[in-house]
This record gives structure tokens, C-alpha cells and sequence, in this order.
């Protein structure tokens, strides 16, 4: 017998929490009980008083079980709300940071400077040998950057995970 | 607001909450809290010989009562042994707050002597939990946890006090009100939603209510509340196994229990109805068999307060989310403001009846006095011996306790205690104890299993100590009749460690804690063993030997469909495919 699995589409959840103690625990925790996907995770405190956290994750499944994740965090006591960003369409932005390291010399740093320029990344730290670059935009375009740098002396990549917020002027 | 010890906010808090009975077990880092408790005599500190029998015997006083369940427990190995129950707790949805005493703040993160990362162990077996670091926060949490255990959908609550807090002094505050951030449960039914649902109804020629535990957990109007939308829409009525009692069992319209182990007419019922009405049912797997199959035809509403039960296993095409009593009553109000008479059922209930006549229930067995006892047999002699003393019962887990939901009738909520979701083979016992502290006078049974039974016997000792007339009735096979009846269907009679070798004999065993000991050997002997067991009074330990080989019909087979019943011994083949081994 083999265990099959189910394909899935992408989803962006924005998800406001207490800001306490254990509830990103109790949020991941529920993913991997589950067993959901997580596909990237950020989370910060959003509020002047440090009281709420706003928690991004982009996870994929089928729709029920999309429909099942924002019912299973809705009911977790500490969560406040959970909007699913893709229910609008495509309308919301996402955003994702990198820095990217890469290390060389000679043409192979010419080149990695070039497309750096083509992709809008800044230069954050430099030394003789090395650059740290910094990379703002979709997922999509941080992973493409970062498969040309794979050719010009790739040695570190941080990521952010994405952030994304609903276009429009109404708040979550 | 008063200054006071953490501990004396602990105690306060109960007090202020109403509790009356605790259930616990103490050790270093509670020992502040059992100091406070000394003083105060108005709480009753049941001690436990286990920690996982506190929470079983919370649980059952819960269930029986309708009110949360108090534990309170050390750190460390206390924390961990009340894991089961707090687990069992969450999947039955019963109401339970457990204190913890945790090491001191300095010393958490230090593997300290009896020091566990309870908040880590329990943040997935609970309904939400709480560290305390700061005594001023104890009032608060104390009685909020308790709101978020009872409200909404019930469950446990953890709170794990560390033992500097419960030292210090603070402010105990009692919040005017709970009005939580972010906690506010769904409780009154959509309007709209009520209204289509009674359309649905009205126009169903083939509608059956499908019921579970959340009308229990509703209160006693709800049941009231499905009797009387059962009698105005003319509909049959089936249950889980933790629905029994919402629905009276001699009434004409109640097929019995469902699924896996349900009847014969429950489940074709299901299968061929255009209308299921589940109300605080979750469509658990040993409900639905296999799912591509389950009621094809029908239209369903879900009545259910947890949102994220709803078309989580099954797609239905009504939700109603809130409390199971409260949309009764407005399904009833509709009903009634509409002025519907409902449909005749007559051609439905006449297939009903065509599948009550396999008499799916019914048993072989010997006559003569001398043969021995078909444990069905054992439970209907019970049940007949027991009708108009309106028992509370309390199962163990497995074929004893399918029986038990089978053959054992019941006429009102609250009297039916067994571990549903979570399936724990030792709750019935300490369930048994919880439920005879709430209620002293009545009859309190556990129906058991040799083998279940010793997943907790030690709780002998407290029913001792607390001189609780419990009973205890086992249906001796010597055998995990379960495990062995699956060897059976699924791996050729492989035996594989299902034997209960090595049994006490019950009836030294109960003369050792001080308890009356009884053994049933044979037909003849049960109906006077069973008198007895009742009019004797204080504890009774009742050794029914009953069939050993006897197997738990009529029964869905693991990956069949509600039509696929085993009705009989002679319908096993004895082997699986992977696929249906695979399924639980």
C-alpha cells in the first residue's frame, strides 16, 4: 500500500494573535498536528502596546482543508482573526526580504553587481572579496535572484518569509 | 481586592467560583496549595491514588453533573499522568480545569527535580493553558479559565502555578466580568439559517436526527428540546456513543446508536435518508464508515457550536453554528410560527421498520442455568435489574462497553459516562468515583472489562478511603476482547499479546481493600449476583464470567460502508486488504 497525498493551491493567511508567551507554539503546533503545510511564517507585534502580533503564513491545500485551517486557528483562544488574503483575488501585496551573500572576485563580482543593479537589490556590507545584497519583493522574484547569484559565488542566503497585506483601504 | 498568598488566591478563587470538590494528588510544588485548602473545609479534596484518576474522576463528576471538573496536581510526573485525561477530556469536549504546581520561576528551564514543560506538554491536549508568573494575575486567569472551559465548546483548561507564586502575596481581583479578547464563542443560531433548516425539514420525506454528545453537553433543556422538535416532525432519532440519554431509548422513535458498532436499522437509516439532521455530532470516523459511501443521497444540516466541526470530515449543506439547545429551540419556534404539521412518514418509517425486523441485536445462547453467560445477556440483566433506580453508568473501553451501549437503555442525559473520543481504557473507574461524590445516593455501575479495570484499579484505595458505594461489574472474558475480536476479523485469529493472562482473582482483591467481592459463573447465578450486587450496601466488585469468545455485533467492518454490516459471526472472513487494515 502506498500513502497518497493530495495536491494543493497556494494561500496567504494573516493571522492577529495575542502577543504572548507560546502562541506561535500553539499555531505551528496546530500545522504540524494537523498536518498542514508551512510553507513560510513571519510574525511580529503590530500594536503600540505590544498586545497583538500579527502572524503571515503562506500554507497550500486543497480548499477544504484552506476552509479547515482558518476554522481550527479562528477557534484557538488567544486568536483574534484570521483573514485568508486570496479570498480577494489577487488583491493584496506580498513582500519578502533576502540578504544575500555572495563572495568572488574578478568578473564573476562584476556580473553579480550588474544583475544586482537589473533587480533593484542594494549592496548592504561589501569588503574586497565579498557583497551582502539586499533583496525586497515577491517571493517569486527573491527565488530568481537568488538562482542567478547561485552562478556568481552564492555563499549565504537569510530570508524573511513573506508579509502581505490587503490592497484597499480597509483594515484586517 | 485583597492581599493574599498565590495559594489563598488558588482557594479563594474555587470558593468564589463554586466548587465544591477537588480531585487531586499532592507533591512538592502543590504543597502551598494543599496548605490553603486545609483551611478551608467548605472544598472536599477527593485524594486519588493516581494523578490520571483525578482527571477521569473530574471528568466524571463533570459529565454527570453538568459542572466543570476540578483537578489539581503536582509538577513534573503529576503534570504527565494527567495528560490522558486531559487529552480524553478535550476530544469529549468536557468541561475541566486541572491546577498544576510548576518549580519556582528561577529554576523553570533547569531540568529541576520534578520540573516538566507542562504548558508544552498540554498546549495540544487542552483548550488553552496558562503559566502564571505573576500572583496578581491568578484572580484573573482563575476565573477566566474557568469561563473558557464551560463556554462555547467545553475542555480543559490548564493552569500551572509555579511555586514562588503561590507563595508570594498579591492582589486577588474577581473580574466584574469575563468578556475575553478574543475568546467569544458563537452561541445564539443564525436566523436565516434556522429558517432554511426548517423548510428542509418540512419538505424531507426521508429525515432522520442524527445526535451527539453536544446535546448532552447543552444542558438538560436541550434534550427536552430534540424530544419535542422528535415529536412534532415525526422523524426517527439516532445518536453517537457520547449522545446517548439526549434521546429516550424506549421511545418508538429512537433506532439506538450508530455506526461502527450502531444497529442494523440506525445505519441503513443514514444510508438511505434525503434529510440528516446532525446536531452536536462531529461525524467521527467510527460514525461514518467509510466516506465515499455515507448517506449519498441525503441533504444535511450541521448543528455544531464548533465552527471547525463543520464539513471537516463531511461537506454538508446547512451549517448552524451555536449552542445545540438554543437552535432546537428555534428550529421549534419556526416550526411551530410556520404552523407545519410535517410530511407523512409512513413510507419511511415503514422501511425503518422493515430494517428493525433483522433484529440486529439479538444474540445466541444457551436457556439452562448451568450454561454459561453471553455478555450481552450480562448487560440486559443489569439494565432489567436496575430499571426505575435510574443508575449512572460508567464504561470502561471496549467490546464490554459496546455491549453496555447496546443493550443498555437510557431515559435521560447526564447518566451515561464513557471515554468516546480518545477511547481511554481505565476511565470508566475513576469516572465512577467522580460521579459518586457528585451524587452520594444513587446507584453509580461501572460496567468493565477485566482487562480495562487494571488500567486503574488502584483507585480501589480512594473508594475505600471516601466509603463510596461504587459497583463494579465485570464482564470478565479474560480476553481484550476488542483487540482479539479485530485479530479475528483482520489478521486470522493471530493472538498476538490479547490474553489476560495473570488475572487477580477480584473477589481476594476486593476483600482486600475491604469491599464486598462477588463472582457470576453462570446463567443461573446472574439474576440473584446482580440483586445482590445492588442491595448491598458500600462498595461491590461483581466478577461476571461471562463468554469468552463471544464478539461485539452487529459491526461495520474498518473501510466498509453503513450498508456493509457484519451481522453475525458466520459474516467475518477473517482477512483485510492493506487499505482497510490501514484505517483505524
Amino acid at each position: 500500500m502506498k500513502i497518497k497525498t493530495e495536491a494543493g493551491e497556494r494561500h496567504v493567511l494573516a493571522i492577529t494573535v495575542d502577543n504572548e508567551a507560546g502562541v506561535l507554539a500553539k499555531i505551528t503546533g496546530l500545522f504540524t498536528a494537523r498536518g498542514y503545510n508551512i510553507e513560510s511564517l513571519t510574525v511580529a507585534d503590530i500594536t503600540a502596546d505590544h498586545a497583538l502580533s500579527r502572524i503571515t503564513i503562506v500554507t497550500s491545500g486543497p480548499p477544504p482543508i484552506i476552509d479547515q485551517i482558518i476554522a481550527q486557528l479562528d477557534r484557538l483562544v488567544p486568536v483574534h482573526k484570521v483573514i485568508d488574503l486570496n479570498d480577494a483575488g489577487e488583491a493584496h501585496v506580498e513582500r519578502e526580504i533576502a540578504l544575500v551573500k555572495v563572495a568572488g572576485t574578478g568578473d564573476k563580482r562584476i556580473e553579480a553587481l550588474r544583475m544586482a543593479d537589473v533587480f533593484r537589490a542594494k549592496v548592504v556590507d561589501t569588503t574586497l572579496t565579498s557583497f551582502i545584497f539586499e533583496i525586497t519583493g515577491t517571493s517569486d522574484k527573491v527565488d530568481r535572484f537568488i538562482a542567478l547569484m547561485r552562478e556568481c559565488g552564492l555563499v549565504e542566503v537569510g530570508r524573511t518569509g513573506v508579509v502581505a497585506i490587503a490592497r484597499g483601504s480597509e483594515a484586517l | 481586592m485583597t492581599e493574599m498568598s498565590g495559594a489563598d488566591m488558588v482557594v479563594q478563587a474555587l470558593v468564589d467560583l463554586g466548587v465544591d470538590t477537588v480531585f487531586g494528588y499532592p507533591g512538592g510544588a502543590v504543597l502551598p496549595i494543599y496548605d490553603a485548602l486545609y483551611k478551608h473545609p467548605t472544598i472536599q479534596h477527593i485524594l486519588v491514588r493516581h494523578e490520571q484518576a483525578a482527571t477521569h474522576a473530574a471528568e466524571g463528576y463533570a459529565r454527570s453533573t453538568g459542572k466543570p471538573g476540578v483537578v489539581l496536581v503536582t509538577s513534573g510526573p503529576g503534570a504527565t499522568n494527567a495528560v490522558t485525561g486531559i487529552t480524553d477530556a478535550l476530544l469529549d469536549s468536557i468541561p475541566m480545569v486541572v491546577l498544576t504546581g510548576q518549580v519556582s520561576t528561577a529554576l523553570i528551564g533547569t531540568d529541576a527535580f520534578q520540573e516538566c514543560d507542562t504548558v508544552g506538554i498540554t498546549r495540544h491536549c487542552t483548550k488553552h493553558n496558562y503559566l502564571v508568573m505573576d500572583p496578581d494575575r491568578l484572580g484573573p486567569i482563575m476565573h477566566e479559565a474557568f469561563h473558557i472551559a464551560t463556554h462555547g465548546r467545553p475542555g480543559p483548561v490548564v493552569i500551572d502555578i509555579p511555586k514562588n507564586v503561590q507563595v508570594a502575596t498579591g492582589q486577588y481581583v474577581i473580574p466584574e466580568k469575563i468578556a475575553h479578547k478574543s475568546y467569544r464563542p458563537q452561541v445564539e443560531p443564525d436566523a436565516d439559517a434556522i429558517a432554511q433548516a426548517v423548510a428542509m425539514i418540512a419538505a424531507s420525506e426521508r429525515p432522520i436526527f442524527y445526535t451527539g454528545g453536544g446535546v448532552i453537553n447543552a444542558g438538560p433543556d436541550a434534550s427536552a428540546a430534540l424530544r419535542q422538535l422528535v415529536a412534532l416532525t415525526g422523524a426517527p432519532v439516532t445518536s453517537t456513543l457520547m449522545g446517548l440519554g439526549a434521546f429516550p431509548s424506549d421511545d418508538e422513535k429512537w433506532l439506538g446508536m450508530l455506526g461502527m458498532h450502531g444497529t442494523y436499522e440506525a445505519n441503513m437509516a443514514m444510508n438511505r435518508a434525503d434529510l440528516i439532521i446532525a446536531v452536536g455530532a462531529r461525524f467521527d470516523d467510527r460514525v461514518t464508515g467509510r466516506l465515499d459511501a455515507f448517506s449519498p443521497d441525503s441533504k444535511k444540516i450541521h448543528i455544531d457550536i464548533d465552527r471547525s466541526s463543520i464539513n471537516k470530515i463531511v461537506p454538508v449543506d446547512l451549517a448552524i453554528v451555536g449552542d445545540a439547545g438554543r437552535a432546537l429551540d428555534a428550529i421549534i419556534a419556526g416550526w411551530q410560527a410556520a404552523g407545519h404539521n410535517g410530511r407523512d412518514l409512513g413510507e419511511w418509517w415503514r422501511r425503518v421498520d422493515g430494517w428493525r425486523a433483522t433484529r440486529c441485536l439479538d444474540f445466541p445462547e444457551k436457556k439452562d442455568a448451568s450454561a454459561e453467560i453471553m455478555p450481552q445477556r450480562a448487560v440486559k440483566a443489569l439494565f432489567d435489574a436496575t430499571r426505575g433506580l435510574d443508575p449512572i453508568i460508567t464504561t470502561e473501553v471496549g467490546q464490554h462497553q459496546m455491549w453496555a451501549a447496546q443493550h443498555f437503555g437510557f431515559a435521560a442525559p447526564n447518566r451515561w459516562l464513557t471515554s468516546g473520543g480518545l477511547g481511554t481504557m481505565g476511565y470508566g473507574f475513576p469516572a465512577s468515583v467522580g460521579a459518586q461524590i457528585a451524587h452520594p445516593d444513587r446507584l453509580v455501575i461501572c460496567i468493565a472489562g477485566e482487562a480495562s479495570l487494571q488500567m486503574n484499579i488502584q483507585e480501589m484505595g480512594t473508594v475505600s478511603q471516601y466509603r463510596l458505594p461504587v459497583k463494579i461489574f465485570i464482564l470478565n472474558n479474560e480476553w481484550m476482547g476488542m483487540v482479539r475480536q479485530w485479530q479475528e476479523l483482520t489478521y486470522e485469529s493471530r493472538y498476538s499479546n490479547s490474553y489476560s493472562d495473570s488475572l487477580p482473582d477480584f473477589v481476594k482483591l476486593a476483600d482486600a481493600y475491604g469491599w464486598t467481592g462477588l463472582r457470576i459463573d453462570n446463567l443461573g447465578q446472574l439474576e440473584d449476583g446482580i440483586k445482590k450486587m445492588i442491595e448491598t450496601p458500600g462498595p461491590v466488585i461483581v466478577d461476571c464470567r461471562v463468554a469468552q469468545l463471544a464478539n461485539c455485533f452487529p459491526m461495520i467492518p474498518s473501510g466498509a460502508a453503513h450498508t456493509e454490516m457484519l451481522l453475525q459471526p458466520s459474516d467475518v472472513t477473517g482477512t483485510m486488504d492493506d487499505e482497510a487494515k490501514a484505517l483505524v
